[in-house]
């Protein structure tokens, strides 16, 4: 293994004495082109988001092309029939061209779109990955923050997008993003004015949120993605625990050529996902939804998927509002829509910001990790994240709840009424059950590494008694199991005298010491040593619950 | 001339004018009114049968829930003046006779004894109880007479906040919902609009008259009529099946893709 490592191929080789001679960077290139990169799948899923950004930056500037950000009014007369004679803004009616006149305008609007729909989706699922595994942990902690600006920003640039074809359906949504800003205490109006360049919804808008779109955001997002990755090179990735991986090597394969050709397939695979879905299902009807106006609404009118679970939100909130100085100037407090708008955002957003510091707070783990954790070897993480996922989930879900009423002959509120109770109870479910799976799960670890695998061989013994024949687990199997470490605990055991040590005095130091209690430590040890040579376990009866009487 | 003045100054004249003007206006009313009594043209047109026929189709069907004169019921509403046309859209679209009482009667198929002899029947005895808005002519509800893009404006203006911008329809409260509207004909759109059945409003000939109507129409049909230029419509309803289709079809393919990529690791030498 060691031998191959340093041998290089000519594939390598060759072009690297080429720049060599002309760059000088061949040292680098060699030391870099080997790179490891580990071989899990999930350690793709981050590239789903990577490879459609490219697509995104691709398709984006094609529209740019014929796309016209300008709110001026004009009389349609292009090839759709249905809204011939129609006035509408450039915007639209420029969207419509894209769509109709140009030739793969519509395929590009098309991929575009989807391109973004998977692109946070990409993100989400490859920060799940990141969070339930715990590659956050030191020294990662500021590629997670990065990751977390990231899928914000990335939901601005999503809404901002959403609204530029200036369409009914996106109209709907730059309503609600102005009744977001105007409802913000005392600055509410200011912004709004200032964002819209006066009343709502003004000629402005377009042309800014453009500008936002196709430059400033995406170029901060492009800046963002090369620290990441930078910071993903330099750091190096982490591994899931197996069989000779230890923190201070990576196994998988080198970047060049093993990894590159499977990077390279991936792109293909993204590209062709994303073109596919564009050929074949139709996203983002513009001109079904027809030109925006303030006074028309649908039903039916979403969001896009990722802000959904904002519209969920704003959705299943009572209709609560202050008065504190009466209704003039800044004496109303729009609670029905400052906490739909802002409390859930700031729990995931926050929340996902801090965990890492959250953590380390708790549990004093000042270690640097690269072997990442299975989930179910640090329950409460996992559980947390799980009741973060049945809080984001609920809120997405209840976003479509009309949809949910119309099709499944629900009546809409009692959606709403669930909705409201489901909100606590649902997350609060989530954390015991999942606590419960992942002590479950180790244990099964457990049982794995003490008594075998199930050989489905079954022996008759002479006295009559059926007994299976466990086998023990592969080394690599046990290995992956082997892998897993307590979570660390602070020292929070009272001296003779009864006194706490430093840092957990006080009530802050005392919530500290209980949480670092219930979060560390290890919940279901796993056997030393046993486990290896043929175990024989009692298939039927007579073993009862504890079947280690038998064979231990 | 002097008798006529007298007679104009007479103490009596005024009343005389007076009745006058009521008898006048007595006749036009009348006239007006006679004009209006479908049941009485009914009969003139020679059918009166129709009338007798839709009455004891009425009784064996309908009277159970709004009452033997159509008076209404505890369960159901009365329908006198309710016009031909309500009756024609509920009944052609199967609403009525309905299944259960619920928040809403479902389109459905229809009943084996209602076809369209039974129909005009009914709708001609319920028509004699009380007029109302008749079933409009083929010209009147024509989509191609009308104009798509006038339509589409109007549409977007009065429909869409429930039947959604394709006619997709939607929830309302309650349990209640706005149908879709791919499986109404022409003519029975007209006369929802012009009856507002269920949940739904009037939209009298004041409010939006018969040709925006007819322009209503031409949308709606030439909307529901054309093929998707996208690829699969999912439905219609916008970002949620958009959605569902990006993770159950685009992220599932992708993390497959993933898991085969990885799947064949490199052979130890």
């Amino acid at each position: 293994m060691s031998g191959e490592l340093n041998t290089v191929p000519k594939g390598v080789a060759g072009p690297s004495t080429w720049l060599d001679d002309r760059l000088g960077g061949a040292n680098f290139l060699k030391r870099n082109l080997r790179k490891i990169f580990p071989d899990h799948w999930s350690f793709l899923l981050g590239e789903i988001a990577l490879y459609s950004f490219v697509i995104l930056l691709l398709t984006g500037t094609f529209l740019t092309l014929w796309f016209n950000p300008s709110m001026t009014e004009v009389v349609y007369n292009g090839p759709y029939a249905p809204l011939k004679g129609v006035m509408m803004s450039e915007a639209y009616a420029s969207a419509l061209e894209i769509s109709f006149e140009v030739r793969g305008g519509l395929l590009m609007r098309q991929m575009h779109h989807w391109a973004a729909l998977l692109f946070v989706a990409g993100m989400t699922v490859h920060m799940l990955r990141v969070f339930f595994t715990g590659a956050y942990r030191k020294p990662r902690e500021i590629n997670w923050l990065i990751g977390v600006l990231l899928l914000s920003l990335a939901l601005v640039e999503g809404l901002t997008g959403y609204s530029l074809p200036d369409d009914l359906l996106s109209g709907a949504g730059l309503r609600i993003t102005e009744g977001v800003a105007i409802s913000l205490p005392l600055v509410g109006t200011y912004i709004t004015f200032f964002l819209f360049g006066g009343e709502y919804p003004g000629t402005d808008i377009i042309p800014r949120f453009y500008s936002l779109h196709i430059l400033l955001i995406p170029g901060i997002l492009l800046a963002l993605i090369s620290a990441h990755m930078v910071l993903m090179w330099v750091q190096k990735h982490t591994q899931m625990p197996g069989k000779s991986r230890t923190n201070t090597n990576v196994v998988g394969a080198p970047f060049y050529p093993a990894f590159m050709a499977k990077a390279g397939a991936y792109f293909l695979f993204t590209l062709g996902v994303i073109a596919g879905l564009a050929t074949v299902a139709q996203i983002n009807p513009i001109w079904l939804f027809g030109p925006y106006t303030p006074a028309d609404i649908s039903a039916g009118s979403q969001p896009d998927w990722y802000m959904g679970f904002l519209e969920g939100s704003l959705r299943i909130m009572p209709p609560w509002e202050w008065n504190l100085f009466g209704t003039a100037h800044a004496g109303t407090l729009p609670l029905s829509v400052i906490i739909p708008a802002l409390v859930p955002l700031g729990i995931v957003m926050t929340g996902l910001a801090l965990y890492p510091f959250l953590e380390q707070w708790v549990t004093g783990d000042r270690r640097e990790h690269h072997v990442a954790d299975r989930p179910r070897n640090n329950p409460h993480r996992t559980s947390i994240g799980m009741s973060g996922i049945t809080f984001y989930g609920l809120l997405w879900l209840l976003g479509a709840n009309d949809e949910i009423a119309a099709n499944f002959h629900i009546s809409l509120n009692w959606t709403t009424y669930i909705g409201r109770v489901l909100i606590f109870v649902g997350p609060a479910l989530a954390y015991l059950i999942t606590y419960r799976v992942c002590l479950g799960l180790q244990r099964s670890d457990a049982a794995v590494i003490s008594h075998g695998v199930e050989s489905g061989v079954i022996k008759r013994l002479p006295h009559g008694e059926f007994i299976e024949v466990h086998t023990p687990p592969a080394d690599d199997i046990e290995a992956h199991m082997r892998g897993k470490q307590p979570v660390l605990m602070h020292p929070v055991r009272e001296d003779a005298a009864g006194i706490p040590p430093k840092g957990m005095r006080g009530p802050l130091g005392k919530l500290r010491a209980r949480m670092s209690r219930a979060y560390g430590g290890e919940k279901i040890p796993l056997d030393e040593g046993h486990g290896h040579g043929e175990d024989e376990h009692a298939a039927i009866g007579s073993g009862g619950d504890d079947d280690r009487s038998l064979t231990h | 001339m002097i008798r006529i003045t007298a007679w104009r100054r007479h103490p009596l004249a005024r009343y005389a004018v007076l009745i006058l003007a009521l008898a006048l206006v007595g006749m036009v009313y009348a006239a007006f009114v006679q004009a209006g009594k479908p049941a009485d043209a009914a009969m003139a047109a020679g059918k009166v049968d129709d009338v007798a026929e839709g009455k004891s189709l009425f009784v064996a069907h309908c009277a159970s829930c709004h009452g033997l004169n159509a008076e209404g019921t505890n369960t159901a509403p009365s329908i006198v003046g309710v016009g031909a046309a309500a009756v024609d859209f509920q009944m052609s679209t199967g609403r009525m006779p309905a299944a259960n009482p619920g928040p809403q009667a479902p389109r459905k198929p229809l009943a084996r004894w209602v076809d369209e002899n039974a129909i005009r029947q009914v709708s001609a005895y319920v028509q004699s109880l009380g007029g109302g808005p008749q079933v409009p002519g083929a010209e009147q509800v024509d989509p191609k007479l009308g104009d798509a893009g006038r339509g589409g404006e109007l549409f977007r203006a009065n429909c869409i906040q429930c039947h959604n911008w394709a006619g997709s329809g939607g929830a309302l409260t309650q349990g209640k919902y706005a149908p879709n509207l791919n499986a109404s004909s022409p003519t029975q759109i007209y006369e929802a609009m012009v009856t507002g059945p269920q949940a739904m409003p009037v939209f009298n000939d004041t409010t939006i008259t018969p040709q925006e109507k007819r322009d209503m129409i031409a949308y709606i049909v030439q909307v529901r009529e054309q093929k998707d230029p996208g690829g699969f419509g999912l439905g219609r309803i916008g970002p949620v099946t958009e959605g569902i289709v990006a993770w159950v079809v685009g992220m599932v393919a992708l993390v497959l893709a993933a898991i085969w990529i990885t799947a064949k690791k490199r052979q130890k030498s």
